[in-house]
C-alpha cells in the first residue's frame, strides 16, 4: 500500500510498517496533528476520524485496514473551519482545553449526518468521547443547534 | 516529620529544592533579555516592571542590554497601534491566556481585534508562573490594570500636549483618545512616538477605570484559542515539533524508586523505525520533578518507539515500595484516625463536651488515591545542543507545562546549566488538572536530546499517564461530635491520615502538612465552642502530588458529609442546620487560627461567614430546596457549602437513584463568590467542568495500587464521567462581588461531591463514607 486517500488527496505511506494504526501515521508522518492521541485502545474517543463517512477511531485502525477508503481528519471537515459542528461548537463556546473538542466534533458529524435528529438518549449514545474537562453539558447543547442548522 | 517541616509551605519546599540544586549562573551569564523584544517593532512603546517594582515605560529600541530593568509583565504598542500583551501564565482550559490580557486591553482602552497575545517563555522576572492554586487572577489582576493604565496614560498625555490642553480633559476608548466635549480624536498609533518619548507617570498620577466602565471585565468573550481549537490548528504539547526531532517513550518502573536489572536493547533496536535505546538514571533522594529513570526508546515515530518498548524485556529491581497495598493501606489510615494524633487546631475542650453530650455522632470516611488524567498525556520536545566534548551549549524546550520556571529549575541542574540558560517556550496544554505543573517530562526529554544530540520529543502514552503519575492522596478523616438537647453541636474532633504531598519533595515527610490540613479541617467554619483537629502519620509509598482542589477533595468531603449526618441525628432540615451552625455573619480570625490563607493578607481576603451563608442560601433558593422534604424514595437532594482558594460555593444536587441502584445526576445547583469576575463565561464552564470532574471523582475515581504497582493503565479500568453521566442541568449563579478577586478553577470542586452523596443519602438511607460511589450497593425495595 504505497498512498492513501487523507481528505481527498492520495497520500504516500509507502515504507510505513503496514500495522502502524491511522493515528501515527496522520501525525507523525503527514503532519496532520489536529487528530489527537487520548488512550490507544478506542475508549477515549480523541483520535476519531471518518472513514467513507463513519467515525473510526484511528489509534486502533492500522493503515493496512484503510485499504481505498476515504479518511478524512479536522484539517478536512470544512474548507474554512465553518462546518455546522464547528459553528455550533463556536456559539456555544463549548471548549476548555480543547483537546479532547477535535474528536467529539468529528463524532458528532458523522451522526448527524446518520441521525439528522437525535433525542437526549441518542445523545448519550453517541457522544460517548472522553472530555476530563466536563464540556459535556455544553456539547449537548452544541449537537442540537448543529443539527438544527443541518436539517 | 518535624515540626518545622510540617509548617513549612510548598512553595517553601520547592524553592528550597530549587537553590539546593541550582547551578551558580557565574559572572559572565547573561539572560538574553532581548527574547522579550522579539518580535516587537522598532519604535514600540513598551511597559515594564523593573527589579524595585516600579513600572517603567521605554522605547523598544532604547532598551538594550540594560540589566537594571528586569521586565516583568509587558505590554508593547507598536507603531501601527498593534498591542502587544504577553501571556505568562498557562493556557489549560481556563481561558486564563485571553483573560489576563483582557484585563490590561480594558484598562488600556485597547480595541480587541488589534490585541496579538504572545505566549511568554518561562522567566523568573517575570514574577510566578505556575499557574496552579486557581491563582492567576488573583495574583496579577491588579498589575495587569496598572500597566494598561500607565501606557493609556502616556497616550493620553501626548495626546494632550498635542491639543495644549490638560490630561483631565482627555478619555480613550477603543484605540482612540478623545478630547473631551470636542470632535477631536487622535488613534493610538498616531500617538505612539510621542507617548514613548515621555516619562513614566507616577503611581499617583494613573487614573483607573470605573467598575461601571469595564468593556471586557466581568463580560462574556469567547477563548483567543477558540478557531485554532475547533480547526485542528491549536498547538498543544503533543503536536510541538522541531526540525528532525526524534520520538521517544519511556519504559519506567512499576514501581516508584525500582530500577532496572535488565533489558533486552537489541530486542527493541530491530523493530524498524527505532534508532537506539537510552538508559536513564533513577532520580537521586525524594522524587521532586526528576525522571523517574528507565528505558527510552527512541525512534521515528510515536508508534515505532511504543513498538521497540514493548519487546524490551526489562526485569527491574522494584525496591522498598514493591509491598505497597492500598487495601491494607486503607486499613491502616482507618486504624491510625482512631488513636490520639498530633494537634493542629484545639479550642476549648471537644473530647469532654463530645463525651458529656446529649448525643454523640461518629463517623469516618475514606478517598483513594486518584489520577489525573488530563486528555493530553504529558509531553515535551527538547533541543540540547552540545560541544564535542559533551557540555551543553544551550538548551531549549516547548512543553505542555503549567509552570515553565520550573521546567528551567529542573532540566538546569540535571544538565548541569544554570536555570536560565533554560529556554522553554510554552504550547496549549490538553488539560493540567496540577500534573503539567510536575515536569519530570520534560527532564526526560532535556537529558535524552544530550544524549542522542538530536531534539527529542517524550510523549507518555495513556498508560505511562496512569501508572507512573504523581497522584491524588490517599486518605482517612475520622469526625466525631456531640449535640446538645436542642440539636446543636458542642464538640467537634476531627483526626486525618494521609500521605503528604511534602513527601514528594522531602524524604521523611510523613504527616500532614498544615497548610494540607487547612484545606476543609483546621478552617472549619462551623460556630462550634469546642473544636479539635489532629493529624496521624501516613508514610508515602509512591509520588504524591497535587490534583485540583488538592486535599478540599476529601477532607470538604468529610466534613460537609458529617454535617448533613448531625443534621439528620438533630432531626433538622440539612440545609437549616448548616446555616444556623455557621452562626451569625462574622470573619473566622484567621490569626488565632493560625491559617497561612493561602498567602492572601486577611483584611483583603477574609474568611467571611456571611458570604459563605449567603451562596448557601442562594444554592437552596435556586433549587426550591423546600421541595427535598417531599420528594419520594429513590429521588434525593444534598445540600453542602465550602471555602476553598479563597472562593466561597453553594451546591445543592438532585439525585435519582434506580431500584437496581443506578444513581443519575439530575440536576446541580452551585452558587459561587469569588470576589471580582473577569471572565464571565469562562467561570461558568470552569463551575460546569468542576461539577463534572466532581462527578469522576465521586463516582467513579479510584486508583487502587497492588505489589506497588497501579492496578489500572487506561479509561477502561480507571472511570470517568461520560456524556450519558452529565447532569440535566448545570444551574451556576455567580454572585457579582467587586471584593479582591479569589480563585474559581478549583473552587467548584471541594463542596460537590459532599452534596452529591448527601442527596443519594437522602434519596436511599444509605450513607456513603467511603469513595468511590460506584462500590456501593445502592438498590432499594
Amino acid at each position: 500500500m504505497a498512498t492513501i486517500k487523507v481528505n481527498g488527496q492520495q497520500r504516500d505511506v509507502s515504507g510505513i510498517p503496514a500495522d502502524t494504526p491511522l493515528l501515527w501515521v496522520l501525525r507523525d508522518h503527514l503532519g496532520l496533528t489536529g487528530t489527537k492521541y487520548g488512550c490507544g485502545v478506542s475508549e477515549c474517543g480523541a483520535c476519531t476520524v471518518h472513514i467513507d463517512g463513519e467515525a473510526a477511531q484511528s489509534c486502533v485502525t492500522a493503515i493496512s485496514d484503510i485499504g481505498d477508503a476515504s479518511v478524512v481528519t479536522i484539517e478536512g471537515l470544512s474548507e474554512n473551519g465553518d462546518h455546522p459542528v464547528q459553528q455550533a461548537w463556536k456559539a456555544h463556546n463549548v471548549p476548555q482545553c480543547g483537546y479532547c473538542q477535535v474528536g467529539q466534533m468529528m463524532t458528532c458529524a458523522a451522526m448527524l449526518a446518520a441521525n439528522p435528529n437525535p433525542n437526549d438518549d441518542e445523545i448519550n449514545d453517541g457522544m460517548w468521547n472522553i472530555c476530563r474537562c466536563g464540556t459535556y453539558n455544553r456539547i449537548r447543547d452544541a449537537v442540537k443547534t448543529a443539527a438544527k442548522e443541518m436539517r | 516529620m518535624s515540626n518545622s517541616l510540617q509548617h513549612t509551605t510548598l512553595r517553601q519546599w520547592i524553592e528550597n529544592a530549587r537553590r539546593e540544586t541550582a547551578i551558580d549562573p557565574g559572572p559572565t551569564s547573561r539572560v538574553a533579555r532581548r527574547d522579550f523584544l522579539k518580535g516587537i517593532a522598532a519604535g514600540s512603546l513598551v511597559i515594564l516592571t523593573a527589579k524595585n517594582g516600579d513600572t517603567i515605560a521605554a522605547r523598544a529600541d532604547d532598551l538594550g542590554t540594560d540589566d537594571s530593568l528586569s521586565p516583568s509583565l509587558f505590554v508593547a504598542i507598536e507603531p501601527d497601534g498593534t498591542v502587544k500583551i504577553l501571556a505568562h501564565r498557562s493556557e489549560m482550559g481556563t481561558g486564563i491566556r485571553t483573560a489576563l490580557p483582557r484585563v490590561l486591553a480594558d484598562e488600556l482602552g485597547a480595541d480587541w481585534n488589534k490585541v496579538v497575545i504572545v505566549q511568554a517563555k518561562g522567566d523568573r522576572r517575570l514574577g510566578d508562573q505556575n499557574t496552579d492554586g486557581s491563582n492567576s487572577i488573583r495574583f496579577f489582576y491588579k498589575t495587569m490594570r496598572v500597566a494598561g493604565a500607565t501606557a493609556r496614560t502616556m497616550l493620553e498625555q501626548a495626546a494632550a500636549s498635542q491639543w495644549g490642553v490638560n490630561a483631565t480633559e482627555v478619555s480613550t476608548n477603543n484605540h482612540t483618545v478623545y478630547l473631551n466635549g470636542v470632535k477631536k480624536k487622535l488613534e493610538f498609533h498616531q500617538l505612539v512616538e510621542d507617548a514613548s518619548k515621555l516619562r513614566t507617570p507616577e503611581p499617583a498620577d494613573l487614573r483607573f477605570k470605573s467598575p461601571n466602565d469595564f468593556q471586557y471585565i466581568g463580560r462574556k468573550f469567547p477563548i483567543a484559542d477558540l478557531d485554532d481549537i475547533l480547526t485542528g490548528k491549536a498547538e498543544f504539547g503533543i503536536d510541538a515539533r522541531i526540525d528532525g526531532q526524534a520520538f521517544a517513550v519511556i519504559a519506567r518502573c512499576p514501581v516508584v524508586g525500582g530500577v532496572v536489572e535488565s533489558y533486552d536493547a537489541e530486542a527493541a533496536k530491530v523493530i524498524p523505525g527505532v534508532i537506539d535505546t537510552i538508559e536513564l538514571p533513577r532520580f537521586q533522594g525524594a522524587p521532586l520533578f526528576q525522571q523517574l529513570g528507565g528505558i527510552a526508546v527512541i525512534a521515528e515515530s510515536t508508534w515505532a518507539a511504543w513498538k521497540g518498548r514493548d519487546a524490551l524485556k526489562i526485569i527491574w529491581q522494584e525496591g522498598p515500595n514493591a509491598d505497597y497495598d492500598t487495601d491494607k493501606f486503607i486499613a491502616t489510615l482507618k486504624d491510625t484516625v482512631k488513636a490520639n494524633g498530633q494537634v493542629m487546631r484545639n479550642q476549648g475542650d471537644a473530647v469532654t463536651a463530645i463525651a458529656d453530650a446529649d448525643r454523640k455522632v461518629s463517623a469516618t470516611y475514606s478517598v483513594p488515591h486518584l489520577s489525573h488524567a488530563p486528555m493530553e498525556t504529558t509531553c515535551a520536545v527538547a533541543d540540547v545542543k552540545t560541544n564535542e566534548a559533551g557540555d551543553v551549549l544551550s538548551c531549549y524546550l516547548k512543553a505542555a507545562t503549567q509552570n515553565p520556571q520550573a521546567v528551567q529549575q529542573a532540566v538546569g541542574p540535571a544538565l548541569g546549566i544554570p536555570n536560565d540558560q533554560v529556554h522553554c517556550d510554552v504550547t496549549l496544554l490538553g488539560a493540567g488538572f496540577g500534573r503539567k505543573s510536575k515536569p519530570d517530562y520534560c527532564v526526560e526529554a532535556a537529558r535524552l536530546s544530550r544524549i542522542l544530540k538530536r531534539p527529542v520529543h517524550v510523549t507518555w502514552t495513556r498508560e505511562d499517564d496512569f501508572r507512573h503519575d504523581y497522584f491524588h492522596t490517599i486518605s482517612a478523616v475520622h469526625c466525631e461530635a456531640g449535640l446538645d438537647t436542642h440539636g446543636k453541636p458542642t464538640g467537634w474532633l476531627m483526626r486525618a491520615a494521609y500521605p503528604t504531598i511534602a513527601s514528594t519533595f522531602a524524604p521523611g515527610a510523613d504527616a500532614p502538612a498544615t497548610w494540607e490540613a487547612e484545606m476543609g479541617l483546621t478552617d472549619l467554619p462551623y460556630d462550634v465552642p469546642n473544636v479539635r483537629v489532629e493529624v496521624g502519620k501516613a508514610k508515602a509509598h509512591t509520588r504524591i502530588g497535587w490534583l485540583r482542589a488538592v486535599c478540599h477533595i476529601f477532607q470538604n468531603f468529610a466534613v460537609s458529609s458529617f454535617a448533613d449526618e448531625l443534621a439528620h441525628a438533630a432531626k433538622a432540615d440539612p440545609f437549616k442546620f448548616l446555616l444556623n451552625t455557621l452562626g451569625d455573619d462574622r470573619h473566622l480570625d484567621i490569626a488565632a487560627l493560625k491559617l497561612g490563607n493561602r498567602g492572601a493578607d486577611p483584611k483583603e481576603y477574609p474568611y467571611d461567614i456571611g458570604r459563605l451563608k449567603n451562596v448557601l442560601t442562594r444554592a437552596a433558593n435556586n433549587s426550591s430546596w423546600e421541595r427535598h422534604a417531599q420528594l419520594p424514595k429513590g429521588k434525593g437532594m444534598g445540600i453542602a457549602c465550602c471555602r476553598s482558594f479563597l472562593g466561597y460555593t453553594g451546591h445543592v444536587v438532585e439525585v435519582s437513584v434506580s431500584q437496581e441502584g443506578v444513581v443519575s445526576v439530575e440536576n446541580v445547583w452551585c452558587s459561587i463568590d469569588s470576589g471580582t469576575i473577569v471572565s464571565l463565561d469562562r467561570v461558568h464552564a470552569q463551575v460546569e467542568g468542576a461539577t463534572i470532574m466532581g462527578i469522576s471523582q465521586a463516582m467513579y475515581g479510584e486508583m487502587p495500587m497492588k505489589n506497588g504497582r497501579a492496578i489500572h493503565s487506561n479509561f477502561d479500568g480507571f472511570q470517568v464521567a461520560k456524556m450519558i453521566d452529565a447532569p440535566k442541568a448545570i444551574h451556576v449563579d455567580i454572585v457579582k462581588n467587586d471584593a479582591a478577586p479569589g480563585g474559581v478553577g478549583e473552587t467548584g470542586i471541594g463542596s460537590f461531591a459532599p452534596a452529591l452523596c448527601n442527596a443519594i443519602f437522602a434519596a436511599t438511607g444509605k450513607r456513603i463514607r467511603d469513595l468511590p460511589i460506584k462500590n456501593h450497593d445502592l438498590s432499594w425495595s
